[in-house]
């Protein structure tokens, strides 16, 4: 394999790993700030896909990108009215959402055709995007073709920045709180569910820009462009976690999120080239949340099950002895 | 100031588990009354102040703070002019968040969107210093690293970094080892005589019951049964209050922790 090839490998990597670190942002926003697991993600990446596309297709490059967000948003506050205002449990709320967005999202990507007849796929092979008018600005240079990194770099920049000054307002400190202490945000006088819709609606707007963006640099757009998305995202997450620790600053931890999610998808990369199956990438990402949310859990369960296993033992002893 | 007027609160109502733990509950409260508030396990010390605090909503009665009606209001707006301590001193804060950012949320001064000053960072410094504690220099440490007497002195300055109309302290030196508990009541103490605050604190302790404050109040099955002030308060000794709540109660008392306190 020549070294320009290994290069390209990277690069794409790269550009998968910076567009997929906006969703895992977005749950650093969601699962790591506000305590809240929104497995709404699958369907909003499509939704801000779906939406990206359409807006893009009848025209408007820079447009889609703010409608794909201001989607999200929506998406986002629904599925925190139905935790907040509802009653419903916030995994319930997330998963009905998503399974409601299948739908919607079909109905979208239909839009454009007659008839209503909704459509599971849209192409932009000859669509104008941000990527098309970067590689525009940059024809003929050396930077030409490496727009998609261009733009998922200056968005992932933008978002880590957003989230490092978001968090240290006021409000960013209530919505921290509220995932880790409602009783203390309540005594504060302020309310903590409009703090989970806030907070829901700045991530969801996140998973959407991310669906968004990998559509529009793929130049299509299909209904399962965001499946297995939470568990995939959660991966990087971990991973970056794992990176920078929990105790850290808040930049700090965008940035180890944003690497977990480049890491993630080298080390996808390069297991593709040893010749794994495409496929088993929502296995592997759903092993590595696993491995992730357990190890934790089995360290400090361990001495617990050494001391079990050397009681039995030593007691079979004793009686052996005693025989 | 405070007008509790006829409260009720029934739990589970209708089923087998039905529980009046309030039962038609009045209490007027003058403003710079600092009432001490005693009475078995189970007497409605604590589903009183989840009243007044707005945890829930009593079934029938009225709340009025300062003349206003406060008994539809929600938990998180009374907060304001409501302060709470309560037993676990892990209540009161963010464990994950440090030490400033727990007192800037608590402060709340500023729009959504604004940070933290410098200015305001050096007030919380001096303040913090007041509890002589050492936790001004460790501003910037979570509050999950402090001991439960720092947590829950941190929590009261929380609770009075605005000064409230009324401040709840539901056993909050219960869970703290002796030394803790003596400091953090002495704070309170000095808070409240400070800030004249209008105080109503949960106790188990029958001495400091008649100790601390100016009125002395005693429940049982979900009413007041006792409600002392002025000279005959000062005349009294534990044993009288014993006997008082005998008397009161019509049975004898079979709560340990009571007695031995």
């Amino acid at each position: 394999m020549s070294f320009e090839a290994i290069l390209g490998l990277g690069q794409t990597a790269a550009e998968l790993g910076l567009i997929s670190a906006l969703t895992v942002l977005a749950l650093f926003v969601s699962y790591s700030m506000l305590n809240v697991c929104d497995l709404s993600a699958d369907g909003c990446f499509t939704l801000g896909g779906a939406v990206g596309a359409v807006v893009a297709i009848s025209g408007h490059p820079y447009l889609s990108i703010f409608a794909a967000m201001a989607a999200g948003m929506l998406s986002g506050f629904i599925t925190a009215f139905m935790q907040t205002k509802l009653g419903i449990d916030s995994l319930l709320a997330g998963i009905i959402v998503n399974t409601a967005l299948y739908s919607v999202n079909i109905a979208i990507m239909g839009s454009l055709s007659k008839g209503g007849s909704g459509a599971s796929m849209l192409n932009m092979n000859k669509t104008e995007t941000v990527f098309t008018k970067v590689k525009e600005l940059f024809a003929g240079g050396p930077l030409g073709k490496y727009n998609i990194l261009i733009v998922a770099f200056i968005a992932v920049t933008l978002a880590v920045v957003f989230i490092s000054l978001f968090m240290k307002t006021r409000l960013g400190l209530a919505i921290r709180a509220t995932g880790d202490n409602a009783d203390m945000v309540r005594s504060s006088s302020i309310n903590p569910k409009i703090m989970t819709v806030i907070g829901l609606c700045v991530s969801n707007s996140l998973t959407a820009l991310s669906g968004c963006l990998l559509a529009q640099s793929q130049k299509s757009v299909s209904i399962d462009i965001g499946t297995g998305m939470v568990t995939v995202a959660l991966a990087s997450l971990l991973i970056g976690g794992a990176f920078i620790g929990k105790h850290k600053k808040i930049p700090l931890r965008a940035i180890g999120v944003v690497l977990g999610a480049i890491i993630f998808r080298l080390v996808y990369t390069v297991a593709l080239r040893f010749h794994m199956p495409a496929y088993m990438l929502k296995l592997i990402s759903s092993v590595i949340v696993v491995i992730a949310i357990a190890a934790p859990y089995i360290k400090k369960k361990y001495p617990e099950f050494a001391r079990r296993i050397s009681h039995k033992f030593s007691k079979k002893a004793e009686d052996g002895q005693n025989a | 100031m405070l007008e509790i007027s006829h409260i009720s609160k029934t739990f589970h109502p209708g089923t087998a588990d039905a529980k009046t733990a309030l039962d038609d509950v009045s209490l007027s409260v003058k403003k710079g009354d600092f009432i001490t508030i005693i009475g078995a396990n189970g007497a409605g010390k604590s589903t009183l102040f989840n009243a007044v605090a707005g945890s829930f909503f009593t079934d029938s009665g009225s709340i009025l703070l300062d003349g206003e009606d406060i008994t539809l209001m929600p938990e998180y707006k009374r907060a304001r002019f409501i302060g709470r301590l309560f037993q676990d001193p892990m209540r009161g804060s963010a464990p994950n968040m440090t030490i400033e950012e727990n007192l800037a949320l608590a402060a709340g001064s500023g729009a959504w969107l604004t940070t933290v000053s410098k200015k305001e960072k050096e007030i919380f410094r001096q303040k913090l210093a007041l509890l002589d504690m050492g936790l001004e220099d460790r501003m910037r440490q979570p509050v999950g690293l402090l001991s439960g007497g720092q947590r829950q002195a941190l929590t009261l300055m929380m609770a009075t970094i605005n000064p409230p109309k009324l401040l709840l302290l539901d056993e909050h030196t219960a869970a703290l080892d002796p030394t803790a508990a003596e400091k953090v009541l002495e704070l309170t103490k000095k808070t409240v005589e400070e800030n004249g605050l209008t105080c109503l604190m949960v106790t188990h302790n029958m001495q400091s019951a008649l100790e601390l404050g100016n009125r002395t109040v005693m429940m049982n099955a979900g009413k007041i049964i006792f409600d002392t002030s002025g000279d005959e308060r000062a005349k009294l000794g534990v044993g009288e209050l014993l006997e008082k709540f005998k008397e009161a109660a019509g049975k004898a008392l079979d709560n340990d922790r009571m007695l031995l306190s």
